[in-house]
């Protein structure tokens, strides 16, 4: 059954104050029509889980400088000033993670782990607070998973049961996000037929996905 | 030549033949132009490739291939792509041979600061913190002192990157490797004295009897 909705729709699914994975890099690999419809939607207090915030009018950056966003999980906030502004100001919370150990995290929540055991971080401000952990001569810091009420991911290609393949460096978190989510939203560049991607090219498998829209407005 | 390129064109003569390489965004990146003849090595961008090379021209950028700046990129024959887990694994599993980071401080135990300066700018660590933990090896490229304060200092004031010791610091005055012993002075750039480098560090350097000049890249 073709789960291709109405933009319209799919996003209104998201209340605010939800936690959102946004999948991108730079605005790399983010969705941008699911971003567009949150600001016609005018969403409020989002917490957003993603690498970073982008330039103030790329990808999430834009949902930044509408204040839409209570909380930003991300490894670098360094190429958006107004993000940096709204940390400083005390308007946006802002949690600053090293970029493996939110690849991991991420994944962690997606793969049923608990969190991982990773050797990054110790020694800085980032073991602030939390469990330090040797394991044969090695000490590691225990980093806790991440999951989200929605991910909002990028996908190259969709077929209409919801396969997924990425492409390039748009791939980055989204197959990591579309697994630790509730809720996955899905913005491809196109949707084809079920039969069209072969199995092996298949990156996140169809049971992942619960809505699918397509990148130019063609599909709903 | 300029401060930027000389570092970088010293830097490059570390790289060898089918080494995995990750350059930071800003002077580590023009280390990919100097590389020495018959050097070929594999870039990885932390975004999610190895096999990054310059946009082949004008016109042939694609919308789903950049670097970790955001900036467009193409990629050689045998380029592969993947997700930012399997990218990281690479990086902090011991698959990396070499990171060449920019540095804003590096104390005498061959500690690097170089995501935040409190109070002042937070961008945050992004894949540095993991590069510099998890890299066979470790460069860091930076001018040697910035607006006149030495970049070398005894103990860091800023926010470590992490505690592991990095392998080599390369600026447009010296080439220092961090070692058990302290900081070691292994060359002085062109025209440039012992005493040049020692008036412009705020750390403790150790100097042999021969410190020679540095090598360059063509």
């Amino acid at each position: 059954m073709s789960k291709v909705r109405k933009l319209e729709d799919t996003v209104a699914m998201i209340p605010d104050g939800a936690v959102l994975m946004i999948g991108g890099f730079m605005g790399v690999g983010t969705p941008p029509r699911l971003i567009e419809e949150l600001l016609r939607q005018n969403k409020r207090g989002l917490t957003v889980i993603a690498n970073d915030t982008a330039r103030p009018a790329v990808g999430i950056g834009r949902l930044i400088a509408a204040k839409a966003v209570r909380k930003v999980i991300a490894s670098h906030i360094g190429t958006n000033p107004e993000t940096q502004r709204q940390m400083i100001a005390g308007e946006t919370e802002v949690e600053l993670v090293p970029q493996g150990t939110l690849a991991e995290r991420v994944r962690a929540g997606g793969f049923g782990l608990g969190g991982v055991l990773t050797p990054t971080g110790v020694g800085t401000v980032v073991e602030d607070g939390k469990q330090r952990i040797e394991l044969d001569g090695t000490v590691y810091l225990l980093e806790r998973a991440l999951k989200a009420d929605f991910a909002l991911i990028a996908a190259k290609r969709a077929d209409y049961l919801g396969n997924l393949e990425y492409a390039l460096t748009a791939r980055n978190f989204n197959p990591l996000m579309a697994m630790a989510a509730e809720t996955v939203i899905v913005e491809a560049e196109d949707i084809v037929p079920v039969g069209v991607i072969p199995p092996d090219s298949v990156v996140t498998p169809n049971v992942l996905v619960d809505c699918l829209v397509a990148k130019e407005h063609r599909h709903g | 030549m300029d401060e930027k390129t000389l570092i970088a064109k010293r830097v490059a003569l570390e790289l060898r033949p089918g080494n995995l390489v990750n350059l930071g965004i800003g002077l580590p990146t023009m280390v990919a132009a100097h590389l020495p003849a018959g050097v070929n090595v594999f870039f990885q961008s932390e975004n999610g490739i190895i096999g990054m090379a310059p946009v082949p021209e004008p016109g042939a950028e694609n919308e789903d291939l950049s670097d970790a700046g955001g900036s467009p990129i193409g990629a050689v024959p045998g380029a592969a792509s993947f997700d930012s887990a399997m990218s990281f694994g690479l990086i902090r599993g011991g698959h990396l041979d070499v990171t060449v980071l920019g540095g804003l401080q590096i104390d005498e135990e061959g500690r690097l600061a170089n995501w935040m300066v409190p109070g002042k700018m937070v961008p945050g660590m992004g894949g540095a913190m993991d590069l510099v933990s998890g890299a066979k090896r470790v460069i860091v490229a930076m001018q040697h002192s910035a607006k006149g304060t030495p970049k070398i200092v005894k103990r860091c004031e800023l926010p470590l990157t992490s505690v592991r010791r990095v392998d080599l610091i390369v600026t447009e005055l010296a080439v220092i490797e961090p070692t058990d012993k302290g900081l070691v002075l292994r060359e002085v750039a062109p025209g440039v004295t012992v005493a040049d480098v020692l008036a412009q560090t705020g750390a403790e350097l150790i100097v042999p009897s021969a410190v020679p000049t540095m090598p360059l890249a063509a």
